[in-house]
């Protein structure tokens, strides 16, 4: 009954009949090069008080398993978890009751576990042999004479011809395979360094309300949108409307001295560092922050960074009040809002704005 | 061993049970007739782990991830991938009536409307956070030790893939809810892919469909997160494990260790007992995480508008270090006369490639670099490699700075310092921090060295002082092991942990078991140590001269 094929060193299977498990065990082990060189109880001598406690621990993180489980249960059955606003906040403990219970029940059974392996199961030291990945001589040569063979008798290597061929169509094949679910996706950049706003956009805020210039009190700043469609949602319309206090002078960039409307002025309020809305406004100082990176833009110097990484300044929105009395862009934004990239021109300005008003 | 008696009755049991087969016994006929699984299912249980608590950390990864995964198909359940517009009419009052895209209503919706559901994504964040912490704690431990070297290589590789996949994965993740700070977060990546010369702005039209935010993003999110992603990462993870399989772990130097054995504990049962274990340890502790800690209530930060943002706006852990790079990056920008490198190409872009590629070739320039091309299998202790290691804390330091730095603005706000004295603390300390952190490193390695090489030769200091015949006092050192003509040690340093308190070295006793009171009589201890252990000693079992055996371990001799 042996297989032909069975490994030496393998008893047969008469000798199987007659071992022992622990000889099986260890001649199992030896078949994979695993050696136990030591295995011991933890308790040769069954019944010590040592043991018993041993076992009681393991058997209480098992009971307490099971328990908070149960509690899990019960909480996530019976403790109300509807949300409601103010009067009835039983809601707050559902969530962490379920979570308490459950890591409870997870942890214990865990500890368990670990301690029933350290405490009850037998110590043992194995050792098993490690081997050098590489292969054999044998295997090396017969492998590579295969794979060798196996090239030279596609007749590839000698047909120049078939060659070519094969690089070509290759070539096609993978620029297909690179074109067709990629090529849907292209989409040529629309809009860059372009917003909705343009002469005569009128200026509303959030709610969609109008603004005119004695809505704001001196030294406030509001957050503005054109009325367009989808002006309120749009990554590149915002902009702030900044009402200065009385005495503020600002240094202009150049040609841009009539950009602003008495004491208003604005700009947009997207960060041209990476795009966040620039939104904490110092009075005091006149300096707006960027609450990501915390660029820094004076609004005394037309917007200039003057601290953090933003490289330029925020572009200004030149304002005028219409014959109704209300704000409305005088006209377009003179250069690309937000963040740089490639394509942005670099002829605005945007460096010199000290040199004059 | 067990004895003589044992196995006769282990014996007849086997004889019992191949009397009247089983139902246990039928079902492995059954299967080995069909799959022959016997031979290599008993080499696999066979198989020996070498023990560290090191080794763990790497396995805390593959639960959460596990917990991961099934965490996160429980949330696909509810959760709807739209960037379509819905009024809310949820149970969060506070919020109804706004407009919000499909994936922020049903991200509340689980959150408030679903029973079980809060839990569900709290444990969810937080094992996304637990996966990659444990990745980037187990690659430290992987570097420190030199278990990158030949033969594992590929697996550092693939380690790097997998935590660059993780921070990915994980960003795209929390992207998905499309709230005011998921936004903001996925608003500045645009602004970095579009900072990329000449492909920038059409990366992002490829990504975003069209300009940001777009209608696409969050339903291609999606599929990324829930599919791709995931699915590279197992086939990664399966790969990186089957690796160690087939090379079997790597172990520290120790009593008997050699590059050409594993000395261990097999996998059942007892190394399979503690795996497991650790297992319900992750999974009981994420859970209690997503129970006990809120993570994430995107309720507070509301719906994303581009005009609004939440200030001390904070990205998960492990963006961190890349918000502190961009906020410490000066406003470097090159400009051609129609066209733009903007700084953030320089500070987002540039150096994450550098320290990406640098890590995933480290491997390869460390073996040129020091021309070892041999096989090891056998770790290397930090100390004993003082460059590598003063590399690594190196890094580990230039990136504590970064990550600090990302949330320089909440210290700012906490200890009350300028927002502009942290951003110059923070890139001041960048360039000179991680050099002292070298020079320091490399003085403790050295420093550690040498002391394992004093207490080699001349003892271990015994706190016991003496006074000779003339009135010099002296601390009497307890040699090692034998000792020549000067009285000096002649064991040599073997990459082993060298004692060096008495306590961990001579045998001290073991302690009486019992919390409130002892549950076994001191008498047996002694009685134990005396007659069962291995310990040969004296009369009180305390200081036991140094024999044979002892030098074998010490030297990383054949253990008996």
């Amino acid at each position: 009954m042996t297989p032909p094929d069975q490994a030496p060193g393998t008893p047969p299977a008469d000798d199987l009949e007659r071992m022992s498990r622990e000889d099986l065990v260890n001649a199992g082990a030896e078949a994979g090069d695993v050696h136990i060189v030591h295995r011991e109880e933890r308790f040769p001598e069954p019944g010590t008080p040592v043991e018993k406690r041993a076992e009681r621990q393991v058997a209480l993180a098992f009971g307490i398993t099971g328990l908070a489980a149960l509690l899990c249960c019960v909480a996530f059955i019976a403790i109300p978890w509807k949300f409601k606003v103010g009067d009835n906040n039983s809601y707050r403990w559902f969530t962490p009751a379920v979570g308490l219970t459950m890591g409870i029940s997870l942890l214990s059974l865990g500890i368990g576990m670990v301690l029933m392996a350290k405490k009850l199961m037998p110590e043992e030291v194995t050792v098993q042999d490690r081997h050098d990945m590489k292969s054999d001589e044998f295997d090396l040569r017969t492998t590579g004479a295969t794979l060798t063979q196996g090239l030279a008798d596609t007749g590839v290597a000698r047909r120049n011809v078939l060659k070519t061929s094969i690089a070509l169509g290759g070539a096609g094949l993978g620029l297909m395979a690179v074109i067709i679910p990629v090529g849907g996706l292209i989409k040529r950049p629309t809009g860059l360094g372009t917003t909705p706003w343009a002469a005569g956009v009128r200026l509303i805020q959030v709610d969609g309300r109008r603004v005119r210039p004695a809505d704001l009190q001196p030294g406030s700043l509001a957050t503005v949108f054109p009325d367009v469609p989808d002006g309120l949602h749009r990554s590149d319309t915002p902009v702030m409307l900044i009402r200065l206090r009385a005495g503020s002078h600002i240094t202009h960039r150049e040609g841009q001295g009539n950009f602003g409307w008495g004491d208003y002025i604005a700009y947009s309020k997207i960060c041209t560092h990476l795009g966040c809305p620039v939104s904490l406004y110092e009075q005091q100082t006149n300096r707006i922050l960027c609450p990501c990176h915390q660029s820094q833009f004076d609004i005394l110097l037309d917007a200039k960074p003057i601290f953090g990484p933003a490289s330029r300044p925020l572009p200004s929105l030149p304002i005028e009040v219409d014959k109704d009395g209300y704000f409305v862009a005088k006209g377009p934004f003179i250069e690309p809002i937000g963040p740089a990239y490639w394509e942005r021109r670099n002829d605005y300005n945007e460096r010199n704005t000290n040199r004059n008003g | 061993m067990s004895t003589g008696a044992r196995n006769v009755a282990a014996d007849g049991a086997v004889r019992r049970r191949r009397g009247r087969p089983g139902a246990a016994e039928k079902a492995g006929t059954w299967a080995d007739e069909r799959f022959g699984p016997a031979g290599p299912l008993r080499n696999l249980l066979n198989k020996v782990f070498p023990d560290h608590w090191s080794f763990m950390l790497g396995e805390i990864a593959l639960y959460s991830f596990i917990i991961l995964l099934l965490s996160g198909t429980y949330l696909t359940f509810f959760f709807e991938p739209s960037m379509g517009e819905v009024l809310y009419h949820g149970r969060y009052t506070p919020l109804s009536d706004m407009t919000m895209s499909r994936a922020f209503d049903s991200t509340l919706k689980i959150s408030f409307d679903v029973r079980g559901g809060l839990i569900m994504r709290q444990i969810h964040h937080w094992a996304a956070l637990m996966f990659v912490a444990a990745i980037v704690v187990h690659m430290a431990r992987v570097f420190f030790t030199g278990a990158f070297r030949k033969p594992r290589e590929t697996n550092w590789l693939l380690g790097v893939l997998l935590f660059i996949l993780g921070f990915v994965e994980g960003f795209v993740g929390y992207s998905m809810p499309d709230d005011l700070l998921s936004g903001t977060g996925l608003r500045i990546t645009q602004g970095i892919i579009m900072s990329i010369p000449i492909v920038g702005t059409w990366t992002s039209w490829l990504i975003f469909g069209s300009e940001f935010p777009g209608t696409e993003i969050v339903g291609r999110f999606y599929i990324l997160h829930v599919l791709l992603l995931p699915g590279i990462i197992l086939a990664l993870i399966t790969v990186h494990l089957a690796l160690v399989v087939k090379q079997k772990h790597s172990q520290f130097p120790g009593p008997g260790r050699t590059e050409h054995n594993v000395i261990g504990e097999r996998v059942l049962p007892t190394y399979g007992a503690k795996a497991g274990g650790f297992f319900m340890i992750v999974f009981g502790v994420l859970a209690l995480l997503g129970g006990l800690v809120q993570i994430n209530p995107v309720w507070l930060w509301g719906p994303y508008e581009p005009s609004q943002v939440s200030s001390g706006s904070q990205p998960d852990f492990y963006m961190g270090f890349f918000d502190g790079l961009v906020r410490l990056w000066p406003d470097w920008e090159t400009h051609f006369s129609a066209y733009t490198i903007p700084a953030v190409f320089y500070a987002a872009v540039i150096p994450p490639g550098i320290i990406f590629t640098a890590l995933m070739l480290y491997p390869f320039i460390e073996a040129k670099i020091t021309k070892d091309t041999a096989v090891h299998n056998l770790l290397q202790r930090p100390r004993d490699v003082p460059v590598r290691t003063s590399l690594g804390a190196m890094s580990l330091v230039f990136y504590l700075v970064l990550l600090g730095s990302g949330g320089n603005d909440i210290i700012a706000d906490k200890f009350s310092i300028s927002l502009n004295a942290m951003t110059w603390l923070g890139r001041i300390a960048l360039l000179l921090l991680p050099p002292a952190a070298y020079g320091v490193t490399y003085r403790i390695c050295l420093g550690l060295q040498r002391h394992d090489r004093e207490v080699l030769e001349h003892g271990i200091e015994t706190g016991i002082i003496r006074r000779l015949p003339h009135g010099e006092f002296i601390e009497v050192h307890q040699p090692l092991g034998p000792v020549d003509e000067h009285g000096h040690g002649t064991l040599r340093y073997a990459g082993a942990p060298v004692p060096k308190k008495m306590n961990t070295f001579a045998g001290v006793r073991r302690t009486v078991v019992g919390f409130f009171k002892p549950v076994e009589l001191p008498a047996r201890i002694e009685h134990e140590q005396i007659e069962g252990r291995e310990l040969e000693s004296t009369g009180d079992g305390r200081r036991g001269e140094q024999t044979s055996e002892r030098d074998k371990e010490l030297t990383g001799g054949p253990h008996s």
